[in-house]
């Protein structure tokens, strides 16, 4: 079993082999291109499974202390930096929920992008990105990591810019790149101090007790080094991650093609975030009180106003897009307090639900589209919940399929979300009560449960604006179930909400998933790898909330008419604009940093060529050519008009003048050898 | 491997092709593109060859050639090429094929004139990365001009100023020069040698002449890099040259300064160099910096990129001030390693992206931002290319630019972090230019017939729409460098880094 580890490598390589194939020789065939991009990630699946196979077999051991094969790399000086892959129970973990997560996506989408015009282009992009989130679990140090890392920056920006022509697309591929650039400048710049300071980027390395207490010690303008490092690894992490203040950019992300969006929200992008932070966390937890609470803060204060924004969308897929944040949120709060395993359960859960509901959601669109071709309607919009309703009867598989993601998503026993939530938040509660006083625990816990009643609120008036009630638009009421291709990974995937949470559940095995890929790292003072005990406080509470928010919204909404005025806009009056307009961050950044930005480099650009250094230059050269030309004049007139001609014309005027006195009579000359003669012999008598 | 005279072979071969186009009638175009492009081909497969060739584990100084040439003042002609310059000298060979086969499909006017000076600007470029003499450095260093100068001047489009451009050019690098000449006249002087290699340890300034020494070539190579605040030549005489002008005028011309540092600066003065490397640093932050946002400001695309050489440039000066700091020796070799990588690396990205400007400008005859748009629908292949491009500029992790960014940083971050933290800002305001500006205005958003008709010049371009074969393979061996260099970059850092060790652990 043990040999199956070498094929780890093996499993990003099939999907980069996919897209190179595509681009360079497929791209014209549409089949071909789908076939090879399913087939690729197909592949990774299976190797996968084999890897974690092995991982099973090999024992506590292995789980713990993993495999892994270093490459060498960069020759730095005398030595050589290696690169490297590397399996442990975390990193098996994620490679059982990755590929099969995107296989699902690649095999919806087969279906879904049907008729685009860049059909071949969009699976070869895809391609990428699922070889780039590979190759970020089965790094074995932070520099592939962040290789990987970018590659999925490019490949979210080409797939939800992929419908450029829109204008909204372009932007909002150009927004997503951006924002998350800015967290991943940070996170360039904890690396590089990281490697700096230790000499290594390899976790392994990194996490020994030697080199972790050295980086605690160590200070980096007057803070301990693990903390610089850490906060600027996090920076990463809320950019990716799409935490507050960089969350911007994952709503807008909603441009792309539905099976993108799945695959962002889902499988690989935000996921990357939470992978980062669960695999640095001893680094974060090296000092006490030190960036594991701003984990927490951060988490907590995302968890809940995702969910208050979500309640105010009218998008289907916008809803799920701050639902997706919200849900980031609470990853990071059991991060953040040391939780390692309950984040990263709730990861893994919520990538399965959470690509349902937004491939669940593009079978709703898909229909909704079609609908509207059906009624030769161009204008209705067919992401607006509004203009849906009633489609429970229309598209069965679909709904109930939904159904079962929502009930994950709200967290309804004994659904995944469930179990995964409820430890986050049981996590918070048993924390609060150790400490016995209001400190972060009690408001990551109240976030959290304020946030699980907004979750099942948002949801509510989802199921009962889209399902429930009479259709609200011609298109809805000509909607049809997609076919099999799209609605069989929806059903997969629905059973995986339903069932993946017992993997983790207390009463079975301990908690079988804390065993397997809870004990990578070293335990520390505030980070825990043993799991809380259930707590059936916590999980009455989240019940009841999670139930009347539930009821509440679908009550609400169910039987809304067309036109009719959104009850809660009733309820909440200007909060609820504020909420629409999602806190008018956008604005505000538009206004802060884009347009200060542009007017720099506008003020630079005037700076440079037209107002201050090319002018220095052209007056440096006018000034030459100036005394170039001052110098020709003084040329033309002092030294060659007195002096060179002057003297020519000296010589001149002596001639002509002197000339008079040749007058060919001999008398003349005599008369002046005569007086010269006289005049010597004068000069000779009086001695002169 | 050994072949005799290798080095000489390489600056002797283009510069006899160009005698030898003297001799063919103007009339026959093609006798002379052809062998202006076959000569070009000896110094690239030799230069290959010397890489080949090159004992990395010996390192130091070979294929050394050797002779008297005025005994009378004891200047030798003395070539060879250590890890150092062999990147460069490969890099020079190679964009001047790519340039030369670029330009025989596409210049044809005064073609004869074009290809020997072309030629001639090869010699003399290679000739500056191989010459151990002073003398012979600053010879090629100064010939080199002449041909750039006058393809600036006569190539160049009617609107862009050429006269001017080209009189800036050359004005502005001859200012420089002077002081420099000045100078190395000084170094023989004190230590009677004119030898590159021999300098270092018979140099005995005072401080203070060290300090005026060490300046006054200082400023003669950070006008050719060029550095904030000397670089503003730099966009007049890019806009100006034609694309292979402006492919050689970054790609090669600017390195040469860069190299100057290293091979010059950093072992004469490594003590003048350290003082001052904070000052150089944060003129190379400022260069990254401001470069970026006057590129961000940009509406003409070839000066766009010309700015954004300087910011490019910016992370190399970078690298070497961090090299020159006080601080670990491998942190200091990486950050030089990165800085010599940036060199090899912004030759072949922004030779590239020249080359793709003049894709779309031989076609529109413009490069008006706005005149764009849409362009990765209707002409998909050429939208491909220049993602990768466009991507390896702004040094996205996979692809070549990056690998150079992350040393220069690396080693930045263990010696100078503030200056280091500063200036990774340029990271994401260079992504911000190159997105938002190139790519989307060229080739995102909705494609129209209409504007394209209008521009698009069907009577002088007959290759279609779409980028050509040819424009191709001019790419595909940047691409290749650019892929391969991101993806494993051991190869070409072996060499780099044997010198760099080399030359910083001798220096301090």
């Amino acid at each position: 079993m043990e040999q199956l580890f070498a094929l780890t490598p093996l499993i990003p390589v099939f999907p980069l082999l996919a897209f190179a194939l595509i681009v360079l020789w497929a791209n014209k065939n549409n089949k071909l291109s789908a076939g090879l991009a399913i087939g690729g990630i197909g592949l990774s699946t299976l190797t996968s499974w084999a890897v974690i196979a092995a991982t099973v077999a090999a024992g506590h051991e292995v789980q713990i202390a993993g495999w892994s094969l270093p490459v060498p790399w960069l020759p730095t000086a005398a030595s050589i930096f290696n690169t490297g892959f590397a399996v442990d129970g975390f990193t098996a973990a994620m490679l059982f929920m990755v590929p099969l997560v995107c296989t699902l996506i690649f095999i919806y989408a087969a279906e879904y992008m049907e008729g685009d015009p860049r059909y071949a282009r969009f699976f070869a992009y895809v391609s990428l990105f699922a070889a780039g989130m590979l190759t970020l679990i089965v790094a074995d140090n932070l520099l592939l990591l962040f290789i990987a890392w970018e590659i999925m920056g490019l490949c979210s920006y080409l797939l939800i810019g992929f419908w450029f022509e829109k204008d909204s697309a372009k932007k909002a591929g150009l927004k997503a790149f951006l924002t998350t650039r800015i967290g991943d400048v940070l996170l360039f710049a904890g690396m590089l101090f990281l490697y700096s300071r230790t000499g290594t980027l390899t976790f392994r390395e990194i996490f020994k007790p030697e080199v972790l207490d050295e980086l605690s010690r160590m200070l980096i303008w007057g803070l301990p080094a693990s903390t610089v490092i850490s906060l600027l690894v996090f920076g990463g992490a809320v950019g990716k991650s799409a935490q507050f203040p960089l969350h911007v950019w994952l709503p807008d992300a909603m441009e792309g093609p539905t099976p993108v969006s799945a695959l962002i929200h889902a499988a690989t992008m935000v996921s990357a975030g939470v992978y980062l932070v669960a695999r640095m966390l001893p680094l974060f937890a090296i000092v006490p009180q030190g960036t594991l609470s701003w984990v927490a803060i951060i988490g907590s204060v995302t968890a809940f106003f995702g969910a208050t924004i979500s309640i105010a969308q009218n998008d289907i897929k916008r809803v799920l897009a701050y639902s997706t944040i919200s849900q980031l949120g609470y990853m990071m709060i059991a991060l953040g307090l040391g939780g390692f395993l309950a984040g990263v359960f709730h990861l893994l859960t919520h990538a399965f639900f959470k690509a349902l509901l937004f491939l669940g959601s593009g079978s709703i669109i898909h229909a909704v589209h079609h609908g509207a071709e059906h009624a030769d309607d161009h204008h209705t919009d067919p992401q607006d919940m509004m203009n849906m309703g009633g489609l429970y009867a229309k598209m069965k598989r679909t709904s109930w399929a939904y159904f079962a993601g929502t009930a994950a998503l709200v967290g309804i026993f004994p659904f995944a979300g469930f179990w995964s939530k409820d430890e986050i938040l049981a996590e918070a509660w048993v924390q609060w009560h150790e400490a016995g006083s209001i400190g972060l625990p009690f408001w990551a816990w109240l976030a959290g449960t304020l946030g699980a009643f907004l979750t099942a609120l948002y949801m509510g008036r989802q199921i009962g604006l889209v399902f429930f009630g009479k259709p609200r638009s011609k298109a809805a009421e000509h909607a049809v179930e997609p076919g099999n291709r799209m609605t069989v990974p929806l059903l997969v995937l629905a059973l995986f909400a339903a069932f993946i949470g017992f993997i983790n559940v207390p009463f079975i095995a301990n908690g079988w998933l804390h065993h397997f890929a809870g004990l990578v790292h070293e335990p520390a003072e505030v980070l825990h790898l043993e799991a809380v005990p259930f707590q059936i406080s916590v999980a009455l509470v989240s019940t009841a909330v999670a139930l009347l928010g539930f009821f509440l919204g679908w009550g609400m909404y169910r039987n809304l008419k067309a036109g009719q005025q959104d009850p809660l806009a009733r309820m909440l009056g200007p909060v609820f604009t504020v909420l629409k307009n999602k806190y008018y961050v956008d604005e505000f950044y538009k206004f802060v940093f884009i347009d200060t930005t542009v007017a720099l480099a506008n003020f630079s650009a005037k700076f440079d060529y037209d107002w201050v250094i090319n002018p220095i230059v052209n007056f440096v050269g006018n000034t030459g050519r100036l005394l170039g030309e001052l110098s020709g004049r003084i040329d033309t007139v002092v030294v060659d008009g007195m002096g060179v001609l002057g003297t020519a014309r000296l010589f001149k005027w002596m001639g002509r003048e002197l000339r008079l006195t040749q007058t060919g009579q001999a008398q003349n000359y005599l008369l002046v050898i005569a007086l010269v003669s006289l005049s010597l012999i004068a000069m000779y008598l009086f001695g002169i | 491997m050994n072949i005799p005279f290798i080095l000489t072979l390489i600056l002797l071969i283009p510069l006899l092709g160009s005698v030898l186009i003297l001799f063919i009638p103007g009339s026959n175009e093609k006798g002379i593109k052809n062998l202006a492009v076959i000569a070009s081909l000896f110094p690239l497969l030799f230069s290959i060859l010397v890489w080949i060739g090159y004992d990395r584990a010996t390192g130091g100084y070979q294929f050394v050639e050797n002779y008297s040439w005025i005994p009378s003042l004891n200047i030798q002609y003395h070539l060879g090429i250590d890890g150092l310059s062999i990147p460069m000298v490969f890099l020079s060979a190679l964009l001047s094929t790519l340039g030369l086969w670029y330009s025989a499909k596409v210049i044809k006017h005064r073609v004869k004139e074009f290809f020997v000076l072309f030629l001639l600007l090869e010699a003399s470029l290679t000739g500056v990365f191989v010459a151990l003499d002073m003398v012979l450095f600053y010879f090629f260093w100064e010939i080199e001009l002449v041909p750039m100068f006058l393809m600036i001047g006569i190539w160049g489009q009617k609107k862009d100023r050429p006269q001017y451009s080209a009189i800036k050019f050359f004005l502005y690098t001859l200012v420089g020069s002077v002081a420099m000449l000045l100078a190395f006249i000084a170094v023989y002087l004190n230590t009677g040698s004119w030898d590159i290699t021999q300098i270092p340890g018979l140099l005995s300034f005072s401080p203070s002449l060290a300090a005026l020494t060490f300046w006054a070539i200082f400023i003669g190579f950070a006008i050719k890099v060029p550095l904030f605040p000397f670089h503003t030549w730099l966009p007049d005489a890019h806009t100006a040259a034609p694309t292979a002008g402006s492919v050689m005028l970054a790609g090669v011309l600017l390195k040469l300064g860069g190299y100057g540092m290293i091979r010059i600066l950093i072992p004469y003065f490594p003590d003048v160099f350290r003082a001052s490397a904070i000052f150089i640093a944060a003129l190379g932050v400022i260069s990254m910096i401001y470069g970026a946002l006057v590129s961000m400001a940009q509406w003409d695309l070839k000066r766009l990129i010309a700015y954004s050489s300087v910011s490019h440039m910016g992370y190399f000066m970078l690298g070497v001030a961090a090299a020159v700091y006080y601080g670990d020796l491998t942190s200091r070799t990486i950050a030089l390693n990165g800085a010599v990588l940036q060199m090899f690396n912004h030759g072949i990205i922004t030779g590239g992206l020249f080359f793709l400007v003049g894709v779309i400008y031989e076609r529109t005859h413009t490069r008006d931002l706005t005149a764009f748009g849409g362009l990765s629908k209707h002409t998909p292949k050429y939208y491909a290319i220049m993602m990768v491009t466009a991507f390896a500029s702004l040094g996205l992790p996979g692809l070549a630019g990056f690998i150079s960014e992350l040393l220069i940083f690396r080693g930045a971050f263990a010696t100078m972090p503030v200056m280091a933290i500063i200036g990774v800002i340029a990271i994401v305001l260079t992504a911000a230019y190159i997105l938002w500006k190139i790519v989307q205005y060229v080739f995102l958003g909705d494609f129209s017939q209409e504007k394209w008709d209008k521009i698009f010049d069907v009577r002088h371009w007959s290759w279609g729409e779409d980028i050509a074969p040819f424009e191709v393979i001019t790419m595909v061996p940047l691409l290749i460098g650019m892929v391969w260099i991101g993806v494993y970059p051991l190869a070409i850092l072996t060499t780099i880094n044997q010198a760099s060790y080399a030359i910083l652990s001798s220096a301090f």
